[in-house]
């Protein structure tokens, strides 16, 4: 006799799979809990939070929808080693506005968001073409590449940056502009991932040959998510520069690119969702270990190994699959 | 032959470094006819059908549809014009219910336009398309994921996929290649109601027996060229036929 471990949908997940089956609060709350579940925590977050916390959700916002775009781009067969470089596009573009012509952040943001994206997808619209890691290769040098133009044309402020720019009206607006902003970007880039549209863009990853010879013009398709994934990064950007009142080269740095992968890694790739639970744990475990000095990498790089080994699907993933299944254990006779 | 070709390939060459995986090869290819394309391993059959498909560009040589040359076009824009294709592996998202892989096809901007610039209910084609090819109704096997289909199912998803973009030319790559006499025998009726319909269709085969009963016409390629061209029974008189099979097969 040998013994097996079987893993088997809930009654009530199977139940309330179609929306017409649902008939008491019990299915609607188990459906609604999850998706109401960020909607309420950050909401209320941001009441209990010290100042000093609100900036680290702050950020913590801002890194998760660095992952998000990560992951909008990896699920449609994009690796993308170079986040900083949405990042930093929006972060520049809106510095620059408000800069020269002295927009206020309402337009600076939302513009930056759009051309932002513009700009990056024509940027990478050569390299479309490029699959895996050489694709990899090409972002994670586009930043590098033009913090160094910036430095040695000395435009838009070289080393300085530009400095005293336009800061969001209260404390309060800052925050719930990011955290809108976020839950918009989940649950609508969600929502669009669930389409057709989105299939399709799954489909480029899967088997790209396959999409191609269903007459979809892929590289069509793939200028569209970067366009998606690249506004995204951008109006985080964007955002951060109205924050610190400040752009410089720093926007460009390496942080930008790897913490967003960790994250996606962490939290669970593919879901959206997973990326941004791995922000919320990753970015306040590094505030927290700040205390540690020197020792802090060390921890924050042990810890990021222990959990990709154990969990190498990711905590989201994990997480939902206890949610909709039980577990036992079976005899199997062999 | 009153009316102009369908098809048109004209001293069609590709070479890999130092390979010619085909050779000058030439034929036409009216409407209504099913060509069956013959030859042993590394003959250049797939090669072909990629060059006709814009996946692979060729070294030179034309490739003419509806007396339009298409040489070198990318694969979706050869796709719009009603050429639609099979592979050889079939590779499905596995995680998908069957009918969820039918939306790809179901999205491109070919069945689109012929809709008249709407999609309709893309779940409800899909189910009536894999209907057509066999998945039957009354069971669930339409809702299965993918990944649990057997070989048999999924050659017919693929056939599934082509015939959703409702292509004037269909090109099915080693179709029955995995089967068995049985899924064989049940996928046979579904490509006899294609040529009913007018499709014009190119095969290619290693199960000659099969193609034979099916084919009107029957190209056969060694080493990347050209051997023999003609009905089936013509053609498997042909000395070198005799020898391009009989060489690999006895080795």
């Amino acid at each position: 006799m040998k013994r097996r471990r079987e893993r088997i949908d809930r009654g009530i997940k199977v139940r309330s799979e179609d929306i017409f089956a649902l008939c008491s609060w019990r299915e609607m709350l188990y459906l609604a809990f999850p998706r109401l579940l960020p909607i309420v925590g950050l909401i209320l977050l941001s009441f209990v939070l010290s100042i000093y916390w609100q900036k680290v959700l702050l950020s913590v916002s801002v890194f998760a929808l660095l992952a998000i775009s990560w992951d909008i781009l990896a699920q449609t067969g994009m690796i993308s080693l170079g986040q900083a470089l949405f990042f930093g596009m929006g972060a520049y573009l809106a510095g620059i506005m408000n800069h020269t012509w002295g927009l206020s952040p309402f337009i600076t943001i939302p513009v930056a968001t759009v051309s932002g994206g513009l700009f990056c997808t024509l940027l990478l619209l050569p390299v479309l073409r490029l699959r895996g890691i050489y694709f990899s290769m090409v972002t994670l040098i586009l930043p590098l590449m033009l913090v160094r133009i910036v430095e040695a044309t000395k435009i838009f402020g070289g080393t300085e940056g530009l400095s005293g720019l336009g800061a969001l009206p209260s404390r309060w607006v800052e925050l719930y502009t990011v955290i809108l902003a976020l839950l918009a970007a989940l649950f609508g880039l969600r929502r669009l991932m669930g389409s057709d549209f989105g299939l399709v863009l799954k489909g480029i990853n899967d088997n790209d040959r396959s999409v191609m010879s269903a007459g979809i013009n892929i590289y069509w398709f793939k200028a569209q998510a970067l366009f998606i994934a690249g506004s995204v990064g951008a109006f985080a950007g964007a955002y951060m520069t109205h924050v610190y009142m400040f752009v410089g080269m720093p926007v460009f740095a390496l942080d930008y690119s790897i913490l967003p992968i960790a994250a996606a890694v962490v939290g669970g790739t593919g879901t959206l969702a997973g990326p941004m639970l791995g922000a919320f744990i990753l970015v306040p475990l590094s505030e927290i270990l700040r205390g540690l000095g020197g020792l802090r990498i060390v921890f924050y790089g042990l810890f990021l190994v222990v959990f990709t080994v154990a969990l190498p699907e990711g905590i989201f993933h994990y997480i939902a699959r206890k949610y909709h299944q039980f577990e036992r254990w079976v005899e199997v006779d062999t | 032959m009153s009316s102009s070709p369908i098809l048109k390939v004209s001293d069609l060459s590709k070479q890999f470094g130092g390979v010619r995986a085909v050779n000058h090869v030439d034929f036409k290819l009216t409407k209504g006819e099913l060509l069956g394309l013959i030859g042993p391993n590394g003959s250049g059959k797939t090669t072909i059908v990629n060059l006709i498909t814009g996946f692979v560009k060729p070294t030179a040589g034309e490739v003419y549809y509806k007396d339009r040359k298409i040489t070198g076009w990318a694969p979706y824009k050869v796709v719009r014009l009603g050429v639609a294709r099979t592979f050889q592996m079939v590779r499905p998202f596995y995680q998908l219910p069957a009918f969820k892989n039918m939306i790809i096809p179901l999205y491109s901007p070919r069945v689109k336009g012929l809709a008249g610039g709407k999609y309709g209910d893309r779940d409800a084609v899909a189910l009536d398309l894999l209907e057509e090819v066999g998945f039957e109704r009354d069971s669930f096997v339409a809702y299965k994921p993918a990944s649990v289909l057997p070989q048999g199912y999924l050659k017919r998803l693929e056939l599934a996929k082509a015939i959703a973009l409702q292509p004037d030319l269909l090109i099915l790559d080693e179709l029955f290649s995995g089967l068995s006499l049985a899924e064989v025998a049940s996928i046979v009726p579904i490509i006899e109601k294609l040529r009913m319909e007018g499709k014009t269709i190119i095969m290619i085969e290693h199960r000659l027996k099969e193609l034979f009963r099916i084919a009107d016409r029957i190209i056969v390629l060694n080493f990347g060229e050209k051997i023999a061209d003609g009905k089936a029974s013509e053609v498997m008189e042909s000395e070198e036929v005799k020898k391009a099979y009989l060489g690999t097969e006895a080795g």
